[in-house]
């Protein structure tokens, strides 16, 4: 009898095991079409001979994109979902969280490090040469310029931004039209960069003298008796002022909405006992307003900080970098790309990622005094 | 009391009205002018479309062979020699002016009073998409023949980038999301702890090795390297957003499911899911905008191949190699920024959302 039970079982169990493996076939198969879909994609687009229609490699490329994240997990659970308990439970995790941590590792950690390793090698990444290209970031009259330019960024660039940005919110608050012109002061946070460069760049532009303006700042200077002037060109340092403008432009609209939400948040018995006390508006504002929404504030300002300290594209297309307009991140492109000197420019990317540290500090300490984990 | 109120709302409104004023004109110019003739662009600010006061051509007159060139001669009113009107007359009203040279040439008569700039088309949106060659008749006579931009080929190539750029990394972070939030696994605090590292590191850090890693791989200049990088740049704040809306989800929904057999997949696909689409929606508008409006990873991972360059590449490569051709630069300007406008204002109330839970950007 119990002979016959132990056969069933094993072979019941040897069963089991069959299904396990023959469940592992999908997710090699979908694994193999994946591989074979980058290949493919990666060789019709990179050939000069190409007569594929550019809407048939996009549409492709779409289905492999999507469809391969939802093939991949799908059959990857059906795979351990045949295995025993033990090792579904031990596996599901991995599945679920693996594939991001992976990616996570390969686009973020990895090249930290590396770029590390290279910012202690010279321009070719061949001789060791210690902190010689640190040294030289910081003695460099030119980058010294890039540091002054990226502290102008930051601290006119966060001031002005999170002002507007909370008088704008506050104005908004008390008016009837709010929704309205909270959008108008919005829709510059969905235009790219480059595209706001257009849009100022057209602004600030410049035509010989006797030629009648189309620039409007340049028009407006003229019908005042002015000069035209080139106001992304002379003028340095104050140059810059042009070019942070326009991040501000862009940016109030994401200070505002914070704001607001914070604003509509205070509690209005205090308003309203305050004002009942015989407290004038202005004191509202600075003495119960302010504090009461402080950490949005300080929250914006981090956010805007770290903005300004990375900021690269609007530097590029307003003025290249010259004229004294040049910041790190387009520094950093600079050296590697156009000079090819890894060491310098890894040295820059690292000491960008030294700066943004003490931010990174505070939230792994937010996140720490988390009770839910 | 009351006439306070009135005066105090009047401020608030109208000090809103100016500062939303001074923040669209910007925009509104490069609208207006984008229509505009592409002469008229580098000849009149684009404001000369309001109604203002100016010298308006009102005639053209041939003097015939009989007028004595040599002599005093009349028209409108005015009497001059020759020298005189190539110059230009000038009266209360009214001016007049010899064009061309002596024998051929012919009188501008021009009224000052009200005008409008009103010569619109679509021609440059039709020049810097088709990108053909385009001929244009100047004020004095000659042609020109431009090239254009094919720009309509960028923008299937943004499309191609943007959207498997945005679904990828909302796919991975939404399992990784659940997995945070509903399961219980070794080392699970610090691997969530590593992806609020990564929040705020600056995406520099690994533009250099992953371009190393792709041209080991031959991937350098296809959609392909775009997407990975950006599905790694945006996995953190993809990971760190749906974790905060998943792991606030109702306990009980979870454990009744549970009981009743369900796995987690089956959990994920037919309960989280659905209820994450707030969440999901934010985020993706989020992404999807970024990695649109991109022009750095595009240009270090896409680089010069013109036939695969996105939008905001062709823009910038405009920008620097015909900076002075409004009329391209206009029109292309307002082609990238159709489509985020368009999703801005279709799903204002989620790109909202996002950011208010929380939007530290590497």
């Amino acid at each position: 009898m119990t002979s016959t039970t132990n056969g069933a079982r094993s072979g019941q169990s040897n069963s089991r095991i069959l299904t396990s493996i023959l469940a592992i076939i999908p997710l090699l198969v979908s694994l193999a079409i994946l591989v074979w879909g980058f290949f493919f994609l990666r060789d019709i687009q990179l050939a000069k001979d190409s007569n594929v229609p550019q809407i048939v490699t996009v549409v492709l490329a779409i289905i492999w994109g999507v469809g391969g994240v939802v093939l991949l997990f799908t059959t990857a659970n059906f795979f351990i979902e045949q295995l025993p308990d033990v090792w579904t439970h031990r596996l599901q995790p991995v599945i679920f969280v693996g594939p991001a941590i992976l990616m996570l590792v390969w686009a973020l950690v990895i090249p930290t490090i590396r770029t590390l390793i290279l910012s202690f090698y010279d321009e070719a990444s061949i001789n060791f040469v210690w902190f010689e290209n640190f040294q030289y970031v910081f003695t460099n009259q030119g980058m010294l310029t890039v540091f002054r330019n990226n502290l102008m960024w930051m601290i006119f660039g966060t001031i002005f931004t999170v002002s507007s940005g909370l008088l704008i919110a506050v104005l908004a608050d008390k008016s009837k039209f709010e929704s309205f012109a909270k959008a108008l002061i919005f829709m510059p946070m969905a235009i790219s960069f480059v595209g706001a460069g257009v849009i100022w760049n057209f602004v600030y532009s410049v035509k010989p003298v006797d030629a009648p303006q189309i620039g409007l700042l340049n028009a407006i200077v003229v019908s005042f008796g002015g000069q035209p002037q080139a106001w992304t060109a002379f003028f340095q340092p104050w140059n810059n002022f042009f070019l942070i403008l326009i991040v501000i432009w862009l940016q109030t609209g994401y200070a505002m909405v914070l704001f607001s939400a914070a604003i509509k948040g205070v509690p209005s018995e205090i308003l309203e006992a305050a004002s009942v006390d015989g407290a004038t508006e202005i004191q509202i504002f600075f003495r119960i307003m302010i504090p009461q929404i402080m950490g949005t504030i300080i929250t914006v300002s981090t956010t805007i900080v770290i903005f300004t300290l990375k900021i690269f594209d609007v530097v590029i297309v307003m003025t290249g970098g010259q004229y004294g307009t040049s910041v790190i991140a387009t520094e950093f492109y600079r050296q590697y790309f156009t000079y090819n000197n890894n060491g310098v420019g890894s040295a820059i990317a690292i000491i960008l990622l030294i700066a943004v540290t003490p931010v990174m500090a505070y939230n792994l300490r937010q996140f720490a005094q988390r009770e839910a984990f | 009391m009351k006439t306070n109120k009135t005066i105090n709302s009047l401020i608030v409104n109208g000090a809103l009205a100016i500062i939303c004023l001074c923040w669209t004109i910007p925009t509104f110019g490069l609208l207006v002018s984008s229509v505009r003739d592409r002469i008229d662009i580098n000849r009149t600010g684009w404001w000369t479309i309001f109604p203002h006061k100016d010298w308006v051509s009102i005639e053209k007159i041939k003097p015939g062979p009989e007028v004595d060139r040599n002599q005093p001669m009349t028209f409108e009113g005015i009497t001059a020699t020759f020298e005189e009107l190539s110059k230009g007359i000038e009266t209360e009203d009214l001016r007049i002016k010899w064009i061309g040279n002596r024998r051929v040439g012919y009188l501008d008569v021009q009224k000052y009073g009200w005008t409008a700039a009103s010569n619109f088309s679509l021609e440059n949106y039709k020049q810097v998409l088709a990108g053909d060659d385009y001929t244009a008749t100047l004020a004095d006579g000659t042609t020109v023949t431009e090239r254009g931009d094919n720009m309509n080929r960028a923008f299937l190539n943004s499309l191609a980038v943007a959207i498997p750029a945005t679904v990828i990394p909302i796919s991975l972070a939404a399992f990784a999301a659940y997995g945070f939030a509903w399961m219980k696994f070794p080392a699970r605090k610090m691997l969530f702890a590593l992806v609020v590292a990564l929040l705020v590191v600056p995406l520099q850090i690994a533009l250099v090795p992953i371009l190393r890693d792709y041209v080991r791989l031959d991937l350098n200049g296809t959609f392909l390297a775009v997407w990975l990088a950006h599905t790694g740049f945006g996995l953190p704040l993809a990971t760190y957003l749906l974790f905060n809306y998943m792991s606030e989800l109702p306990r009980d929904i979870l454990e009744a499911a549970f009981v009743d057999g369900a796995s987690h997949f089956t959990i994920f696909t037919k309960l989280i899911l659905p209820l994450s689409v707030p969440a999901l929606a934010s985020f993706a508008i989020f992404q999807f905008l970024w990695v649109w409006n991109d022009y750095l990873v595009a240009l270090i991972f896409i680089g010069a191949s013109p036939t695969n360059q996105l939008l905001t590449q062709r823009l910038a490569e405009i920008v620097g190699s015909r900076g002075q051709d409004w009329h391209l630069l206009t029109a292309g300007a307002f082609i990238t920024m159709l489509l985020p406008l368009a999703v801005f204002f279709g799903l204002q109330r989620f790109f909202v959302r996002g950011l208010l839970a929380g939007s530290v950007k590497g």
